[in-house]
């Protein structure tokens, strides 16, 4: 009874509120708890991500630059050899990083954009709108992905801008589905009919009563289409179609220099060398979904380690 | 009652979980059981009730640790017993009825399967014997249809009997001790005193031990033969249950029976600033509201009570615009409102504010304290800035709290700050009607108390008029100047205050003020026997 007040005072009821951390002290706090995985994941992406900001600086030729001897072994001057037509493919790789991440990226924002913007209204709306939509997605669904692709690129042409739109919107379907369910819990919410009483638009009940509460699992859900978006990119380049030459980019490169591999009985390094942007790509795939594995279990609470 | 002792408990010491570290929730209590005997356990919500019930029984929930003390049950040293000896007495020597029965059962199987589980396990009866002797429970804990409502699924049947089967569940093993976890607190008034009975007659009759926590005193009143209030983990004070009602000695357990002395006189007028003509409204084809008209006189409180799907809450979603009526009108100050809420003006809408149950639902968990009461001053009032955060204070002062407030998330704040909150962001659109819905039913007593005030302050400061949805006489009688009562989504009469609570009273009325439990020894029985003579119907 002793810290009790006698007297009754709404001021009194959660006395002592912990000091707040700042937002940097507290992420800080988070990161020192994260485990190894995590942190290797994170360090991956820091460094794909200088090397592709970096690119230039980096790259000891052009990105494509052509020299005299084709399917150069691995040396001194051209670190990893070069490929069909004389280009170091170190360089290459190295440009690679930066369209592949960045057209992967500039996709995938596009995706959340108009899947989650869709998905969100829908939510809100309900009724006819959420019913058009829906349905206008199951169709979109409900043809294979990648062939569609193939399909839509064929009639638009292989340009940069046409990839990033045809896969946006092919993976927007998705984002479309998460957010959709995700924002439906939370539209029912009191705060959101408050929100409606109050007479707020659309956009307001959107961006500031319904957005900042799925975050989390919109968050994780960037991460991993990502990577599928990134996949997607390099089996498209693979076949062909998707970034054109003389472009670098790790799809194209596996599939320009997979002749090499039979070659591998005869020089090991050579065998190696189509290998490498294929690595490049898993090693990205794989710390990304490290990163949001982890991201994942400190949202939802989930700990199967324990 | 015999006298041996049951259950002794001594110097419990539970710590919870929490910022990293392990806090004391339970600090040092003792309890002691005898057989046959029924303790109340009270205090709010925080206090540590449940925590130490279920220390009862040797468990303490995840997060939670038994950090000393002892508790000795039957002679089993329970802090010392092994998982599987605990498990051994768990459901067969001692049970546990939750609060909410619903989540509770498992929704895919049969009521009757459920009940016998426990006291099929350690497989001295035969299926067959264990469905009678469930049927007969039923029957003690006066079940409608005892044959066969056990093979109903849980959501085949209502809140009530749903609270009943679990109490029987219980029972079906015959333990010594049932810890009652706030059976009741779900339940409508009138069900509640039908519930409270068929607990309180099987217990007496099977002479079991009972732990029965609440925060309602009135109810621990009627069920308990000894009460312990708790507050902040500790004991506060223990008396036998006539004691403890005429002398309670300590200030905190005076001030639980606060809101019960809280009295206003009804007044009206004849200046209404709302009135609702004839609303009749459906969800989808499912009709909710008949033929519904009320009125709210100008500054003043308009009570609407009934038990839950009564449509109070039906009727402020018409108000509201939420659910436009199928025939009908509103009118507010003499002009009739667009029925849909998209097609009123900012104007009306500002002018009807809201404030819901529960304040933990109604704030956006992400958003500060100074965006939820500053959004409604710049939507309406297009403040902005200094003007914004300037009123932002002033309105938090007004409703007692101060600005250190403002920078808060709602998770930083108790449930009666919550509500408060909830309370400003109300005012802050300079509202003329405010829809109060259950707005204390959440709360604990002395929160209630002056959530009550402050509600009767503004009004008398601000002149603002509010409709009050609740199920809670107790409050009616505190803030009401006038009464609705609503049965079935009709309006079963309105008036005064003092003329509805006065005979003579239409029989319903007469049912609801009389399930209101009051401290009264002896209550229970009365009430009881004067149900079941109103209401041969059962409580579906």
């Amino acid at each position: 009874m002793s810290d009790a007040p006698d007297t009754y005072s709404a001021k009194d009821e959660v006395g002592q509120v912990l000091t707040r951390r700042s937002r940097r002290e507290r992420a800080w706090i988070e990161l020192k708890k994260a485990p190894l995985t995590a942190w290797f994941g994170m360090i991956v992406i820091a460094v794909y991500v200088l090397v592709a900001v970096f690119a230039p600086l980096i790259a000891p030729y052009g990105e494509a630059e052509v020299f005299p001897q084709p399917y150069a072994p691995w040396s001194g001057e051209f670190l990893l050899g070069t490929d069909q037509i004389g280009r170091d493919i170190f360089s290459r790789l190295i440009y690679g990083a930066r369209n592949t991440i960045g057209i992967a990226i500039m996709t995938t924002f596009l995706a959340f954009l108009v899947g989650g913007g869709l998905g969100l209204a829908a939510a809100i709306s309900r009724g006819w709108v959420d019913q058009i939509i829906s349905r206008a997605v199951d169709v979109l669904m409900a043809i294979p992905s990648l062939i569609f692709a193939l399909m839509l690129l064929s009639i638009f042409g292989s340009s940069v801008w046409s990839l990033v739109v045809i896969i946006a919107l092919l993976d927007s379907t998705r984002v479309f589905r998460l957010t959709r369910a995700v924002a439906m819990n939370v539209v029912v919410m009191e705060y959101v009919e408050a929100a409606r009483l109050r007479g707020e638009g659309l956009g307001w009940i959107m961006r500031r009563e319904i957005l900042p509460n799925i975050m989390p699992p919109l968050v994780a859900e960037f991460g991993l289409r990502f990577c599928f978006v990134f996949l997607t990119i390099a089996a498209l380049s693979f076949l062909g179609v998707g970034i054109q030459p003389p472009t670098a980019d790790w799809g194209s490169m596996v599939r320009e220099n997979a002749s090499l591999i039979q070659f591998a009985q005869y020089d090991l390094k050579a065998g190696i060398t189509p290998l490498l942007p294929a690595g490049a790509i898993a090693l990205l795939t794989v710390a990304v979904n490290f990163v949001v594995d982890w991201f994942l279990i400190k949202t939802s609470g989930l700990r199967d380690e324990h | 009652m015999s006298t041996d002792t049951l259950l002794e408990m001594k110097n419990i010491v539970i710590d919870g979980f929490s910022d990293e570290a392990w806090h004391p929730i339970i600090k040092g209590v003792d309890l002691t059981l005898k057989r046959g005997e029924v303790l109340g356990l009270i205090g709010e919500s925080g206090a540590g009730k449940s925590t130490l019930g279920l220390a009862s029984m040797g468990f303490a929930r995840p997060g939670c640790r038994l950090t000393s003390g002892e508790i000795v049950f039957d002679g089993v040293d329970l802090m010392k017993a092994s998982e599987a000896e605990k498990q051994a007495l768990r459901g067969t020597r001692i049970a546990y009825v939750a609060q909410s029965a619903a989540a509770a059962f498992n929704p895919a199987h049969r009521l009757i399967s459920q009940t016998i589980e426990a006291s099929m396990r350690n497989g001295d009866r035969s299926e067959a014997e264990a469905i009678d002797d469930a049927k007969a429970l039923y029957a003690a804990m006066r079940l409608p249809d005892p044959e066969n409502i056990g093979f109903r699924y849980p959501h085949q049947v209502s809140g009530g009997q749903l609270q009943r089967a679990m109490t029987a569940m219980a029972m079906s093993s015959r333990p010594d001790l049932i810890i009652f976890d706030e059976p009741t607190t779900a339940l409508d008034v009138t069900t509640q005193v039908s519930v409270l009975a068929a607990m309180k007659d099987a217990v007496e009759r099977f002479d079991t031990a009972a732990i029965y926590i609440t925060h309602d005193l009135a109810v621990v009143a009627q069920m308990a033969d000894r009460i312990k209030v708790l507050r902040y983990g500790e004991e506060v004070e223990e008396a036998e249950t006539a004691e403890m009602l005429a002398h309670p000695k300590e200030a905190y357990t005076k001030s639980l029976w606060a809101v019960r002395s809280i009295e206003k006189k009804g007044e009206t007028s004849d200046d209404h600033i709302l009135e609702i003509d004839g609303v009749t409204a459906a969800y989808g084809t499912v009709p909710v509201l008949h033929n519904v008209s009320m009125s709210v006189p100008r500054g003043k409180t308009v009570a609407v009570v009934g038990e839950s799907g009564s449509g109070k809450s039906t009727t402020a979603r018409v108000v509201t615009g939420l659910l436009p009526p199928m025939l009908g009108e509103v009118r507010f100050n003499g002009e009739v409102l667009p029925a849909d809420l998209k097609a009123r003006s900012k104007d009306q809408l500002q002018r009807i504010q809201m404030i819901y149950q529960m304040a933990d639902t109604a704030m956006n968990p992400r958003h500060r304290v100074a965006d939820i009461i500053g959004r409604p001053l710049e939507f309406y009032r297009g403040m902005k800035g200094r003007e914004r955060d300037a009123e932002v204070i002033r309105l938090l002062e007004l409703i007692e709290l101060d600005e250190s407030f403002a920078d808060r998330l709602p998770g930083e704040l108790s449930g009666g700050q919550k509500q408060r909150i909830c309370i400003a962001r109300a005012l802050a659109a300079d509202p003329e009607l405010i829809i109060c819905d259950e707005v204390t039913s959440a709360l604990d007593q002395v929160v209630q108390e002056g959530i009550l005030k402050l509600l009767m302050r503004l009004q008398e400061k601000l002149g603002v008029s509010y409709i009050f949805i609740t199920h809670d006489i107790a409050t009616v009688q505190a803030i009401a100047d006038e009464v609705v009562v609503m049965l079935q989504g009709k309006v079963v009469e309105q008036g005064v205050k003092e003329s509805i609570f006065e005979p003579p009273f239409p029989a319903y009325t007469e049912l609801l003020l009389a399930s209101v439990p009051t401290m009264e020894p002896g209550w229970l029985e009365q009430a009881n026997a004067r149900q079941a003579r109103l209401d041969a119907g059962g409580d579906t």
